[in-house]
């Protein structure tokens, strides 16, 4: 039922990208998450899972401070990139923001061109020394996108006219384009048919190569098949973090064995 | 009868009708209402709708055909020679009217009979001096056609209203009885109500619609009665505009466009970076709790009447103008540039300033359309607030903000009070600000203002400038609605 080759395949001590240490997170007067301690690991691919309203994209948007856009929001605790606590206020959330990416459940392609959409990262943070240089970084993204041999010819073309699919590839490639540390992924394949899920899929597992990838879903087969490590939130706890393929064969905790057994969430 | 209480007998009726409807409804079920085809009230509504909408809508039209027929026919009794000298048919009617209604009076204060009224005759009677005393004063002595029309005036006008009272009343009564007839438990009361409701929004909605095609068409016919007294091509096509009562105006539109787009330019140039900043900061920087108070402050902009930004402008602005710009050494630059208060300037900043809730509230609505996720995808790439909005969220909204500004543009080309009182009166072609111009809204004011003689192309000029100024503003309506349209199929 799970792939578990691959699972196992991945098992090999990495280095902590990102560690957070008794997160709570409010909203105005309500306890979104609790006391989450989460340590993220480098060139691993980490699936969020739980039910809806568990607080797993919330927790999602603390690891970039994409929380600090909306007011009500407050976050406690310590997340650490790198050893560096990102709420410090000596950190930028926009560098922060420039080195943990981001792609979101819908896809959300700029009404530019193709080719300003991806540029629209390298250009604002000065990745480019020059026009060659743009282009060379553009078609490399839209590579790693798998998405350039659709786009290739029409570069000029509005990102908005790509199919579905074709846009969250384009996204994921925006997002690559920076040459982030860490990808988010917040849902990244509710919006997308079978087919354009199994390439995304594809391409979460060749980003692991490159990146520390977080991506949170609501299919547990899509968390099998592409992630290394699994999470569980429930009412905006951390209820169980381990080895995918533990998780889904042998959970310590009877919630997480409800879950995915279909009878909570 | 008078119509007011004609009015007040088919309410009446019609309450009656509501009444003895749902009873007779609810009758034919044996008192369940369970048994009807729609709720009891349904049934009351059919029967007040039948009884009151078709008698009202006769009456309507009664109380405005009536007026033209009996003047038709009241009018073929005064012969052409009965016309005086310099006077026209129009003219002789409406002693006629006034004769009439002197007579009205007279009998209403039983100073005359109704006989009376009928039969006397200006040979034998000082009908002038005893319309006096009742208080209706006539220009001159009642000649004996104008009398005899004027009686004939009032037997017409009074067999037209009783024929009407009882038009009315039958048909209220028959439509009364028609409906209440047909009312048992089975009728489908509720669809015919429904369907009554259809055409009362149908005729709200053709109303606005056919006043809109009867203003155009209004100003159309003396549009056209102007080009027949005045060349068309001076007045399009002329560069001066001098009208004179010796019969030689040049009435040219040219200098009057000028200073109108010259005007709304300056403006735009106000209100446009204004507004747009303004709408910037308060949608996507302001907190909610200084949204909450600024966004309605920024409002009440919009509601000052636009003649208290004229004052505004004559006596704050225009004066302020005159000590940075004039007054040669006492002046704050030590110029002599600017004579008077009024002038483009004045009148431009002003408007702007009119404009800015205008640009601000439009823009603001466009940019709070354009869709959080953007915002987000450009945030989550590392870009800072200002980077997205300047380049992901204003040209996600940019054809709606044009749209926004054509229509801001179409209100400066059509605003009066403002440039009445603080452009100035003198129509030249000039690219000074600081001299005075004029627009074509102020020409049309001070053209029908006063005295004016219809017939006379100084006066008809008014009409045609109030055509070109709508032709003007309604495509610029119509190319930002386009646009604003266009805009709103992206995001769907």
């Amino acid at each position: 039922m799970y792939d578990l080759a691959k699972t196992e395949s991945a098992v090999e001590q990495k280095d902590t990208k990102i560690s957070a240490r008794n997160v709570q997170v409010y909203y105005g007067d309500s306890h979104a998450i609790k006391d989450v301690d989460v340590d993220i690991e480098d060139k691993t691919v980490t699936a969020f899972i739980g039910p809806s309203g568990c607080g797993k994209s919330t927790f999602l948007r603390c690891l970039n401070r994409m929380n600090d856009t909306i007011d009500i929001c407050r976050v406690k605790g310590d997340i650490l990139l790198d050893g560096e606590d990102i709420y410090d206020p000596k950190v930028d959330p926009v560098q922060l923001r420039a080195k943990v990416g981001m792609v979101f459940q819908k896809p959300n392609p700029f009404p530019k061109s193709i080719y300003d959409n991806i540029a629209y990262g390298p250009r604002i943070h000065g990745l480019a020394k020059n026009k060659a240089d743009l282009d060379e970084i553009v078609e490399k993204s839209l590579r790693r996108g798998a998405i350039w041999e659709e786009v290739k010819d029409r570069l000029d073309a509005p990102g908005t006219g790509l199919s579905g699919g074709q846009q969250q590839r384009l996204c994921i490639a925006r997002a690559v384009a920076t040459e982030p540390e860490v990808l988010l992924m917040d849902e990244p394949c509710s919006a997308l048919d079978p087919i354009a899920t199994a390439q995304v899929e594809e391409l979460i597992d060749e980003l692991r190569q490159n990146y520390s990838v977080v991506i949170v879903t609501h299919s547990m087969q899509q968390a099998a098949r592409v992630s290394q490590k699994t999470a569980f939130f429930h009412l905006g706890n951390l209820v169980e973090y381990g080895e995918t393929g533990q998780i889904f064969t042998n959970p310590v905790d009877p919630r997480t064995e409800s879950y995915i057994t279909g009878r909570i969430g | 009868m008078p119509t007011f209480w004609l009015v007040v007998f088919l309410f009446a009726l019609a309450a009656f009708g509501y009444i003895a409807g749902r009873a007779r409804a609810l009758h034919s079920a044996g008192g369940n209402a369970r048994d009807l085809h729609s709720l009891p009230a349904y049934y009351g509504y059919n029967v007040s709708l039948t009884a009151l909408v078709p008698a009202l809508l006769v009456l309507a039209i009664w109380l405005l055909a009536q007026p033209l027929l009996v003047e038709t026919q009241v009018s073929r009794m005064i012969p052409t020679d009965a016309i005086p000298e310099n006077s026209t048919l129009g003219l002789v009617m409406s002693d006629v009217r006034r004769v009439a209604e002197g007579l009205d009076i007279a009998v209403e204060q039983n100073a005359l009979t109704e006989t009376e009224a009928g039969s006397i005759r200006t040979e034998f009677t000082d009908l002038r001096g005893r319309l006096g005393e009742l208080g209706v004063a006539l220009g001159s002595d009642v000649r004996p056609e104008v009398l005899k029309a004027a009686q004939r005036y009032r037997v017409i006008n009074s067999t037209g209203h009783l024929l009407m009272t009882l038009v009315v009343g039958a048909l209220a009564l028959g439509g009364l009885a028609f409906s209440y007839l047909r009312t048992n438990k089975d009728f489908r009361a509720r669809n015919v109500v429904e369907r009554g409701v259809l055409a009362l929004l149908v005729l709200a909605a053709s109303l606005a619609i056919l006043t809109t095609i009867g203003i155009v068409l209004s100003m159309f016919f003396e549009t056209i009665n102007f080009f027949k007294l005045h060349s068309w091509t001076d007045f399009f096509f002329g560069g001066t505009w001098a009208p004179n009562f010796r019969g030689d105006s040049e009435l040219s539109i040219l200098p009057l466009l000028w200073g109108t787009l010259y005007i709304s330019f300056i403006a735009l140039l106000v209100a446009v970076p204004v507004g747009l900043f303004a709408a910037v900061y308060l949608s996507e920087y302001a907190g909610s709790h200084v949204r909450a108070i600024a966004k309605p402050l920024l409002e009440i902009l919009a509601g000052i009447p636009t003649i208290v930004y004229g004052l505004f402008a004559l006596l704050t602005v225009g004066p302020a103008l005159v000590s940075i710009f004039g007054r040669g050494s006492e002046g704050l630059l030590g110029v002599e540039w600017m004579a008077g208060a009024t002038s483009v300037l004045t009148a431009g900043l002003v408007m702007g300033i009119m404009l800015i809730p205008f640009v601000s509230s439009l823009s603001d609505d466009i940019i709070n359309a354009v869709p959080q996720a953007m915002r987000d995808g450009s945030l989550g790439l590392g870009a800072t607030k200002s980077e997205t909005v300047k380049q992901v969220v204003l040209p996600a909204a940019l054809p709606g903000i044009v749209g926004a500004v054509l229509l801001a543009a179409s209100r400066a080309i059509g605003e009066t009070m403002i440039v009445v009182m603080g452009a100035g009166a003198i129509a030249k072609f000039s690219l000074n600000p600081l001299e005075s111009m004029t627009t074509i809204t102020t020409r049309i004011v001070s053209q029908l203002t006063g005295d004016t003689d219809f017939a006379s192309p100084e006066t008809l000029v008014a009409f045609a400038l109030g055509i070109t100024l709508f032709v003007l503003t309604l495509g610029l309506n119509i190319l930002a609605l386009y646009i604003v349209r266009k805009y709103r199929e992206q995001y769907e």
